[in-house]
This record gives structure tokens, sequence and C-alpha cells, in this order.
């Protein structure tokens, strides 16, 4: 089992992504940088965050034209896993990978704090792991983190249950107030049909340690690696 | 040859930019401001040779597939000779 991380210009989020997935989840892992384009020898991939090419155009949207992004559409074609955090789920929205589009916040600002969301389905391979109704506790760190999508995308998110988490209460209650940044229904994270590609807004990667206030993040990660481990 | 293209908010896509600009014009003392949208704006030099009509496909095409985000965004394609 191999996960590798791929690097833009801009990534900042790809070590500690490397950190938790080399340390918490003692699993072999390598950087990709984004002009190489073969991925032949990974298992998984992580789309970190961070401020690809600056977030110039609209964020995420340079990355897209990336040389590896052409061989990450085939690996995720193929079943392979792919998971976008912040910067990486608008990158996999740009990319097409994943419906709707991230927008600056509802109030503007950047938002960099802790905060809940819900786990709203285990039939992911991310999920698998934990208990749907579950809260986990992980920072947000984004000024486009407004999860807006059609009518039409909205229901079939809804309809094929890929909703995979919703910024909640800390008592899992899912409330207007609870919305940090005006997301439609309250979405932080969605995967696609096939449910091996999710996009995530919130951090799970700085969520891995009691001494970094929270480990609820962790989870995302063993839940992959117990998916690869049952598939290989 | 210049292609000019402008790219907006979709009606409907909520645009808190184009809300606080309206908000500092009226602390201004601008009265009767309806509503403010924000969008982008972009000038694209093209050899003079270029064909206009073949100007005007392919900076189209740009503007989907690069400058905008259909999701969210619409275009609209000048070409100036």
């Amino acid at each position: 089992m191999k996960f590798g991380i791929i690097v833009f210009p801009g990534s900042n989020c790809d070590h500690d992504a490397y950190h938790v997935i080399s340390k918490q989840v003692g699993q072999p892992v390598d950087f990709i940088w984004h002009r190489d384009t073969d991925l032949k020898s990974f298992d998984a991939l992580i789309i970190p965050g961070g401020f690809s090419y600056g977030d110039y155009l609209r964020a995420g949207a340079l990355a897209r034209f990336s040389p590896v992004m052409d061989s990450v559409k085939k690996f995720a074609a193929t079943g392979g896993f792919v998971l976008g955090i912040c910067n990486g789920f608008q990158i996999l929205c740009e990319a097409g990978l994943l419906p709707g589009a991230l927008i600056r916040n509802r109030d503007l600002n950047f938002i960099c704090e802790h905060l809940c969301v819900r786990v709203e389905t285990s039939d992911t391979p991310y999920t698998n792991e934990m208990t749907p109704g579950s809260v986990l506790r992980i920072p947000i760190a984004h000024a486009e983190g407004n999860y807006v999508c059609d009518d039409t995308t909205l229901a079939e998110l809804q309809r094929e249950d890929r909703i995979v988490f919703r910024y909640c209460e800390p008592g899992g209650a899912v409330t207007e107030a609870a919305n940090p940044n005006g997301s439609r229904d309250n979405i932080a994270g969605i995967c696609n049909h096939s449910r091996n590609v999710l996009g995530l807004m919130p951090h799970p990667e700085r969520a891995c340690e009691d001494l970094l206030g929270s480990s609820d993040g962790r989870d995302i990660f063993r839940s992959l690696a117990a998916t690869l481990a049952a598939v290989a | 040859m210049k292609a000019k293209v402008f790219v907006s908010l979709k009606p409907g896509v909520l645009d808190p930019q184009g809300k606080a600009i309206q908000h500092s014009v009226e602390l201004l003392g601008f009265s009767g401001i309806a509503d403010v949208r924000q969008g982008k704006y972009f000038e694209i030099a093209l050899q003079e040779s270029a064909d206009q009509d073949q100007a005007r496909e392919s900076v189209t095409r740009i503007a989907r597939e690069v400058l905008s985000n259909p999701i969210i965004e619409d275009y609209l394609v000048e070409i100036e000779s």
C-alpha cells in the first residue's frame, strides 16, 4: 500500500499529510511533483491543501492544467482513491472530478478555527471505520469554502448518499449557525458517484494528534488504509 | 487585434464581495444603489494576422474552459480589430 501526495507550486499542507501517513497511519508515502505523470506505483493519492498557483484566477483553476492531472483523472476513472483536502477539494471540483464549486465565504472572512462536522455516511472508503452521525472536531482554514451547486446536483448528491460530511453543532445538529461559510446544505465534503474520490474543506491531517487539539481526523486516514488493506 | 472577455457570477450566485463594495459605496454617501456585482475582465492580444471568426472561436473556448467556471460564472467575448 503506497500513498502519493501531489505537490503543486503553492501547496502547503503536503508535509502535514506526509507526516500523518508515515507516522500516524504508518504506511509508505511519497511526494509527487505536479509535472510527474507516472502514478503506477501508488494506491491512493492525496491532493493537499494550500494555495496552488497562488489561487490565481480561481482557487484550484490553474492546478487543473498541471500535467499530473490527466493521470489523476485516469487514476480515478479506474477506481483509484483520490482524497482532496481544502485546496485539493477546490482542484477536484475545477477538474470536474467532483460536482459543484467553492466560492468566497458568505461573510468574506478567511476562517481558521476548529469546528465540528458530522459523518453522514459510512459507505465510503474514507469513512467505513466510522458511525454515521458521529461528530468529528477538525479545523478549517479557507476563504473560498462556500460550496455551491445547482438544484439537480444537490438532489443527486442527497439521493446517492454522497454528502459525506456536514458542518454541525458539537452535539451533531446540522444548523445554519453551525455553517461557517454559507455552504449549500451545510456541505463540508462530498464524494463522486463511484465513491472513490472524496473532497472536503476541513483539514483532517491537522487533527491527527491530541497534542494538536484533536485526533478526530485520523479515522479518515485509517478508514482509507483499512480499505486499501482489504483490497490488497 | 484584441479580445476582451468579461466574466461575471451567474444571477443567483451569492457575491459577498459585491455586497461589501456596495456597503462601502453607500458609506461614501452614494444612495440609490440597488446592487453591485463583482466580475473579472481579461484583455487578450492576438496577432494582427489572425482571422476574426477564428479568433472569436478560440477566445470563446478559452473563456469557457479556462477563464470562467461554467457552474458559477457567465462570460462575454468581444473582438476588437
